[in-house]
This record gives structure tokens, C-alpha cells and sequence, in this order.
């Protein structure tokens, strides 16, 4: 490997010895990709003229008017996963792979797969928490309208990190042929670096389009944190800037319970899925159960970036909790006529939040989907009259 | 001399090879699991594998994880963990005894901690899946200060700076794997013999074979790509878990270590 592959003390490779040389080639492959014009160009068309970018900037007109959202639900697919299942897809056509594999948990990631593996020629094959795929059958279904095969996962708790850990030993069967396309900036390196770069865009532009419409940078850029890929996207092109990065965990039923998905905020270092980050666990280490009303941050690791960006102070993790986030996605809906996913009503929760403290100060949020997907668990938690 | 070098030594001038048998600990629970590891002795097992059960084990294959829910399903701890190897450690002084274990369970209450209790629970290697020769140095220096020896995976894939690594870093014996996979792989195993012969020559600790050890003709292979030994695993949990002979299982797979055994 040419890279350490860390995050101040976080990330490293803690993968079966079997899987190194897979790793290897990935690195290899992504840097090298990163130096070569061409795939650069192929990938800015790509996100061009297939996905939709650049996406636009928002600025609140109903809802306070210091908050301006980052419209990765415009996205083809409906959320920021796109920009880099793209990039890993072409990554895997230079690589020779044939054949894609993704966990996923709701099922969005594995939409963006199936998407990616349509239209760049890809046997694909989805790991699916059981569990998952019996709430989520309308994205099973999509998954398999655009020709991806669906696998149920019966082990453990039939969820995300048993998704990824049947996806894990798939490819140490299979590296030769398929590329795990892993769907958030976690896992082993080089994934959480590969992931973000390929997420850095939300942020150049993002910041871009601040300067362009109100001429300055925002005082805070605050995003949802699951695995994180969306944050780290982000929060990238802010590092050296002086701007607020605010990561919003999910806070579930309440952080003085059991159910939640606030790794940073509630766990400890470990290591998990090849990365030593924070994990929820007990005391033995045994990975916990996570819960979020949004299934795409109901992990219970999040990516070494932000535990790293976490200890050494420069973003700051806070949680909204399901009824945090479930008020704020009827007040985005309601005043600004837009549907947002669960997992960006947190973000947009926190928002809500600092902008009635700070009335004053410019807030950046990543709305990083859409949510044509939680439609049917919201009218079942707010009741048919909304 | 520790106690792998000690049967090695004696199986090599008897002229055969180690049969090493592994088993989840607490699985199905403590005192059936502290019989099995008896059983596995009586059957004529050379050296013991234990397993510290994983909430998610991502190198095994479905029998492996299957034994490793009920063990955690039976509530049992890794302290319990130490405490039947050290058990097993009171009524067989010269057995070798390996843990095979995750990551997150050795730095959760601190690595050099988890690191002195298997000293103190007299085991004498440590297998952790999800650490590669890249990341392993450290731990091993730790491990080897207070006598545990740390055993690396070595794969048919592995390229040759690693396996130099894998030699100058593990110590007891080095863990061989056939195949690309996880625990459990039923396809034909293949033995191989280049591998082998590039740990020899890298002076690493003696090569034994995993994945894959399920029949005696597989044992024969194995010895006769020129491994000093075996493990097996998912078979043995297997037939645990089928409530068959385990202690009969055991030696008949024994059996095929021996030079004397009858050609496959």
C-alpha cells in the first residue's frame, strides 16, 4: 500500500489477511485513477449529463431564511450515494471486475448500486439485512426492476452490519472477479478516502454557490452522520476554512436509552468492518444493535474521518432524535414543499435549531435525499391527515 | 523450548504431523463445551483451537457463525472464555492451546490487558482474523512480551513481502489457508506446496494448513504439500452440533497424520 491509511489514530486495515491483496489493487487503482485526466473527465460527464449535477443551492424562504440547503435529493436516485457508486463503478471497469457487489440497509445505496451496474454493464448482487428487505420491498423490487439480484441475510440482527459482514465474505471468495462497492466512507482503507473524494463534490460546490449567491462562506456546514459519506462530502472543502462542521448522529428514541445510532456520541473506539473507529459495543466488545427511525444511519460505526475530526476538535457530533427529525421533515414539506429523507431531517432538525439561537449566522445543511422512501413510514407515524 | 515447539519436535521424530482440532468456547455452553474440549484430547487431538466468540464474524462461514450465536446466545463472556481455557490448562500442562478470535474483543478492555489474561489462562497463540501482517507488529511485540505467541495468516495469494512479514512477525506456527474464502469452504481444498516451501525458506514458524480439513485424505494432502500439521474446525462443530462422536471424528482424522497411514 502507498498510503497509511489512517485519520490521526482511526482507520487502517483490519481485514482478514485474505482480502489485502484486493485492498491493494483498489488503492492502486484509485490513485492512480486520481493522477489520469481521462477518468476524471469520464466521471465529471457522468455526474454531468446522467446524475444532474451541479445540484442546486437552496436558500429557505418559509423557514428561516439563514439556512440554505444543498440539494443532493435532485440527484438521479434520489440521494448523494450516486456521485460515488459513479466513481467506484469506473474505478471497477479499470480494475477488469465483471462483477458488484453492495450491502445496503433501507435499500438506497443498493438502488445506486443496481443503478451503476446497469449502466456500466455489471453483474450485481445486493446484501440485504432479512429484516430490511421485508420493510423496504419496494426498493427490493427497484433493485431488481434495474436487473441487480437481491440476497436476504439471515445472520445476526438481519440488518446493515450484517449486510456488509455477508458482503465481506462474498469477496473474499470472489475479489479476482468483483469489486465490493462499498456504500459510505467506512470500511478498511482505501474506502473512507476513495468515498470521499469521490463525495468531495456536495462541498466544492456547495461552497462555490455560497460565494456566488451571498458572496461570503457559511458560519456552519451541518450534515447527518450514519456511516458519513454525505458529512465527509460536505464538510471536505470547509476543513480550512473557518466554518463550523456540526455532524448530526441519530439520536432514535434518546441518548440516555439503548436506542440510537450515535456512534460518536455514545460509543467507543474499536474496531469494526476494518476500520478502528467508534463503535457502539459492551463491555466484552460485542457490536450493539443500533436504532434509528432512518434506516440509513442506524450503524453502529461511522467512518474513522469523523471520529478523527471528532477527537481532535475540529467538527463537533451532536443528535436529533426520530421526533426531532420527524418535525422537521413535516416543516420542510410543509413550508418549502420539499420531501426529504429522514436520515437529512436530522441535519436539518439541528438547523432548525441553531438558526432560533443564532439568528444571525449563515447555516449550510446537506439535504442529502429525497423522501419518496420514508412516504409510507411517515403517514403511518403522523396519521393519514399529516 | 514452548509447548508448540515441544510437539513439533516430538510429532516430527515420530514422524508425522500435528492434528490441531478447534471449538467455539461456550458453545453450546460452558460445561458442554468444557467436555468437548476433553473429548478433543481423548480422541488424540495434538494441539487445541478455541474460538472467543464474535458478534460478527466476518471470516467464518456459516457453521463457525452459527456456533459462535450460541455461545453468545448462552450469555457467555470472554472471561468465562479465559476461564475454561485455564481449566483445560490445569488438567493438560503440555497441550498446546491457540485462541482464534476479532479484533474489537482483544482492544475492548484494553489489548495488553486481554493480552495477559490468555498468558495467565495458559494459552499459548493468538489468531486474530481481522488483523493482517500490515497492521500486526505491534501487537505481536505485546503479545511476545508476555509469552503468547502471535500466529499470522498466511494465503495462497499472499504476495511475497507479506509472507516475509507473516514469517519475521508470527511465531508458534503459521496459519495456512488453501483458498480464497472463509471458514468452512466445502470446494476441494488444494494444498499448496510452493507455499510452503517459500514459509520454509523464510524460516517461518511451522506451516499448518486451515479451511478446508474436513476428511482424512484431505489431512494426507495437506502433510504431503510438506505442512507440519492441521486444523480443523467447521467439521468438528458440526458434528458437535449433530451431537455425533467428535472424539471418534477426531481419530480418524489423527489417524491420517500418521506417516504409516494408509495412502489416499
Amino acid at each position: 500500500m502507498r498510503l497509511d491509511g489512517r485519520f490521526g489514530r482511526f482507520g487502517g486495515t483490519y481485514v482478514p489477511e485474505i482480502l489485502m491483496p484486493a485492498l491493494e489493487q483498489l488503492e492502486a487503482a484509485f490513485l492512480d485513477a486520481q493522477e489520469d485526466p481521462a477518468f476524471a473527465s469520464e466521471l465529471s460527464a457522468l455526474l454531468a449529463d446522467y446524475a444532474g449535477r451541479p445540484t442546486p443551492l437552496t436558500r429557505c424562504r418559509n423557514l428561516p431564511s439563514n439556512i440554505f440547503l444543498k440539494r443532493e435529493d435532485l440527484l438521479h436516485g434520489g440521494a448523494h450515494k450516486t456521485n460515488q457508486v459513479l466513481g467506484q463503478g469506473l474505478l471497477a471497469q479499470r480494475m477488469g471486475k465483471t462483477r458488484l457487489i453492495a450491502e445496503t440497509g433501507a435499500g438506497q445505496h443498493g438502488v445506486a448500486t443496481a443503478i451503476v451496474g446497469a449502466l456500466l454493464g455489471f453483474e450485481t448482487v445486493i446484501y440485504m439485512g432479512a429484516h430490511d428487505a421485508e420493510r423496504q420491498a419496494l426498493n427490493v423490487f427497484r433493485m431488481r426492476l434495474m436487473g441487480a439480484e437481491v440476497v436476504p441475510v439471515e445472520s445476526g440482527g438481519r440488518g446493515l452490519k450484517d449486510a456488509i459482514n455477508e458482503a465481506l465474505r462474498d469477496w473474499s471468495a470472489s475479489f479476482e472477479t468483483t469489486h465490493y462497492l462499498l456504500g459510505t466512507a467506512a470500511g478498511p482503507h482505501p474506502f473512507p478516502l476513495m468515498v470521499r473524494e469521490f463525495q468531495r463534490v456536495i462541498g466544492r460546490e456547495a461552497r462555490a454557490q455560497m460565494l456566488d449567491q451571498l458572496g461570503r462562506l457559511p458560519d456552519a456546514a451541518i450534515a447527518c452522520v450514519g456511516g458519513g459519506s454525505n458529512a465527509i462530502g460536505l464538510f471536505s472543502d470547509f476543513i480550512e476554512d473557518d466554518v463550523r462542521l456540526i455532524g448530526v448522529e441519530a439520536a432514535g428514541k434518546g441518548l440516555d436509552g439503548a436506542e440510537h445510532g450515535a456512534t460518536l456520541l455514545r460509543g467507543r473506539p474499536g474496531i469494526l468492518h476494518g476500520a478502528e473507529t467508534y463503535v457502539l459495543q459492551d463491555e466484552d466488545g460485542q457490536i450493539a444493535e443500533s436504532w434509528s427511525v432512518s434506516a440509513g444511519l442506524d450503524y453502529p460505526a461511522v467512518g474513522p474521518e469523523h471520529a478523527h475530526l471528532k477527537d481532535s476538535g475540529r467538527a463537533t457530533y451532536v443528535g436529533a432524535t426520530d421526533v426531532d427529525a420527524l418535525a422537521a421533515f413535516k416543516a420542510l414539506a410543509t413550508s418549502e414543499g420539499i420531501l426529504c429523507a429522514f436520515e437529512s431531517a436530522h441535519a436539518l432538525a439541528y438547523a432548525l435549531q441553531l438558526a432560533d439561537e443564532e439568528p444571525d449566522s449563515i447555516l449550510l445543511v446537506g439535504l442529502s435525499g429525497r423522501g419518496d422512501k420514508d412516504v409510507a413510514q411517515a403517514q403511518q407515524l403522523l396519521g393519514p391527515s399529516a | 523450548m514452548n509447548r508448540y515447539g515441544a510437539m513439533f519436535d516430538r510429532l516430527a521424530g515420530a514422524g508425522g504431523g500435528a492434528f490441531g482440532a478447534f471449538v467455539m468456547l461456550g458453545d453450546p455452553d460452558l460445561p458442554g463445551s468444557a467436555r468437548m474440549l476433553r473429548q478433543l484430547v481423548q480422541g488424540g487431538a495434538d494441539m487445541i483451537e478455541v474460538g472467543i466468540a464474535f458478534s460478527d464474524p466476518v471470516a467464518d462461514g456459516p457453521v463457525i457463525q452459527a456456533a459462535a450465536k450460541r455461545a453468545l446466545a448462552a450469555g457467555v463472556r470472554v472471561n468465562d472464555c479465559f476461564g475454561l481455557i485455564a481449566e483445560f490448562r490445569a488438567d493438560h500442562p503440555d497441550v498446546p492451546v491457540g485462541i482464534l478470535t476479532y479484533a474489537n474483543l482483544v482492544v475492548a478492555g484494553g489489548r495488553q490487558h486481554f493480552f495477559d489474561r490468555a498468558a495467565s489462562a495458559g494459552a499459548d497463540s493468538l489468531l486474530i482474523a481481522d488483523l493482517p501482517a500490515r497492521e500486526a507488529a505491534p501487537w505481536a511485540e505485546e503479545m511476545r512480551r508476555v509469552g503468547i505467541d502471535p500466529v499470522l495468516i498466511a494465503a495462497a495469494n499472499t504476495p511475497a513481502e507479506t509472507l516475509a512479514a507473516v514469517a519475521s512477525i508470527g511465531s508458534g506456527y503459521t496459519y495456512c489457508v488453501t483458498r480464497a474464502g472463509i471458514t468452512g469452504t466445502h470446494a476441494e481444498a488444494r494444498f499448496d506446496a510452493a507455499l510452503i516451501e517459500q514459509l520454509r525458506g523464510l524460516g517461518a514458524a511451522p506451516p499448518v494448513y486451515g479451511f478446508g480439513i474436513s476428511r482424512p485424505e484431505h489431512v494426507r494432502s495437506a502433510l504431503d504439500a510438506g505442512a507440519a500439521g492441521v486444523i480443523c474446525g467447521s467439521a468438528i462443530v458440526a458434528c458437535a452440533a449433530q451431537g455425533g462422536d467428535v472424539a471418534g471424528l477426531v481419530a480418524r482424522l489423527k489417524a491420517a497424520t500418521r506417516n504409516d497411514s494408509p495412502p489416499q
